[in-house]
């Protein structure tokens, strides 16, 4: 199992801040949440549903000529806790090696200290998106 | 004294048309005193990314569950919570939220296990707000904190338990999840994982009448005459029946709750919160399966 930069820095903004602001970080990072590239935008039939969130969440992921992994994930406005979810694992994935990504460890949502503040439902949500990036992964290394 | 109630034609054939207001009429009534606005959404950041002024937000997942237990705040916690949000005893709450009020309806349901007289829905909740472009604020204002008094959780009257449901076999049950959670097909809601249950189907001898029935496309009530049709008429409930509605945790069931109490006037409705998640991981208790309500068990 393997960190990564990303991970590392969002255990230690999360860790910094009171459990009282940490919501209110998550929603920052929502809001940062890249827009899909027009690529992907225009054509959201090669996006993959993540079934285990509650609303509409796609993902996709390319490989790069150095196998780094590109992540792209859109969620709905009115969903702002997912989106917050999608934009943590963005700053985790993104531009990282392929082998990193696959061997990532999930553990890192429960440093941050969130767990106690959301439901169950979107903690698995969460893993649901990490679960179908690492699988989209391993097959374009095929 | 209670705060004026609206008058609306489009409420008045509603059981209780006090139970409800507009968006129009909340909008009219901004900052009045002795009016608290409650925000509650099932996306517990919503309210941050804007809400309506002078509300204040309730989450339902950390500030009315107890923290260890299965089981809602005690009458102290609860004083606590709303005193330090700043509401009176006698204070007119208006309870909105995202989803067709299914979150502003299970928080109406817990302040009334502690008997809060005066609660209202806003009728379309968030969504009906924002599409007819009324202003949201970032700004969170604070209330004053008030005392609000100790009262002891009443969990004899709209609350129903598992002992209560195996008791009430024979009687009217109303299912409200999604048709595939009931016939079994499927664990839990579409598009939500699975949240605990080992099994799979519905209680015997429920009705399925899924929540959002209640709702049209604005997530506005409908009108009495289609809810008659719906609850009445197809799930045979009537003003004598003594009904327990149950979904996956019971925040669906508030929902339908809501329906035939305050809409439909139905006397004796009970919401079970232990819902699916609890009986269908109990062991011996009779489950059905398929779209049937299947019979009353009579050995059990």
């Amino acid at each position: 199992m393997s960190t990564t930069v990303g991970a590392r820095e969002l255990v230690e903004a999360f860790q910094e801040v009171p459990t009282s602001l940490r919501l209110e970080l998550l929603l920052e990072y929502a809001d940062a949440l890249p827009e899909l590239p027009a690529r992907y935008a225009d054509h959201p039939e090669l996006l993959e549903r993540v079934e285990e969130c509650q609303s509409p969440v796609y993902l996709f992921v390319e490989l790069d000529t150095h196998r780094n992994v590109k992540v792209f994930l859109t969620a709905p406005e009115e969903a702002p806790t997912t989106k917050g979810f999608a934009s943590l694992l963005h700053k985790c994935l993104n531009n990282e090696p392929a082998q990193d990504v696959l061997s990532f460890d999930e553990s890192f949502v429960d440093n941050l200290g969130i767990t106690e503040l959301v439901s169950p439902l979107r903690i698995r949500g969460l893993h649901g998106m990490l679960a179908r990036i690492k699988r989209q992964v391993n097959e374009k290394m095929l | 004294m209670p705060y004026p109630i609206e008058t609306n034609p489009d409420f008045s054939s509603y059981a209780h048309p006090e139970a409800l207001v507009s968006t129009k009429w909340v909008e009219e009534n901004l900052g009045q005193k002795g009016l608290v606005l409650v925000e509650c959404d099932e996306d517990i950041l919503l309210y941050s990314t804007g809400h309506i002024a002078g509300a204040i937000k309730i989450d339902w997942h950390t500030e009315l569950n107890h923290p260890d237990n299965r089981d809602y705040i005690d009458g102290e916690a609860m004083a606590n919570l709303l005193s330090a949000k700043g509401i009176n005893r006698d204070d007119t709450i208006v309870l909105y939220g995202d989803k067709s009020n299914w979150w502003a309806t299970y928080a109406m349901w817990v302040f009334k296990l502690f008997g809060h007289q005066d609660i209202r829905i806003m009728n379309g909740g968030r969504a009906k707000w924002i599409e007819e472009g009324r202003e949201l604020t970032k700004e969170v204002q604070c209330r004053e904190q008030t005392n609000y008094p100790v009262i002891e959780r009443d969990d004899s009257t709209i609350r129903a338990f598992k002992d209560d449901v195996i008791a009430h076999f024979g009687k009217p049950m109303i299912d409200v999840r999604s048709l595939p959670e009931y016939t079994g097909e499927k664990l839990h809601m579409p598009d939500y994982p699975n949240e605990g249950a080992s099994r799979g189907g519905h209680i015997p001898s429920a009705r399925s009448v899924p929540w959002g029935k209640a709702v049209k496309e604005d997530q506005t009530f409908r009108p009495i005459e289609e809810l008659n049709q719906i609850y009445r008429v197809d799930a045979g409930i009537s003003d004598a029946s003594d009904v327990i509605a149950y979904c996956r945790i019971g925040e669906r069931s508030s929902h339908t709750w809501f329906v035939l109490s305050y809409l439909l006037g139905i006397p004796k409705v009970r919401n079970y919160d232990g819902s699916w998640t609890e009986w269908g991981s109990s062991v011996r208790v009779p489950i059905a399966k398929g779209e049937e309500p299947g019979s009353v068990p009579v050995s059990f």
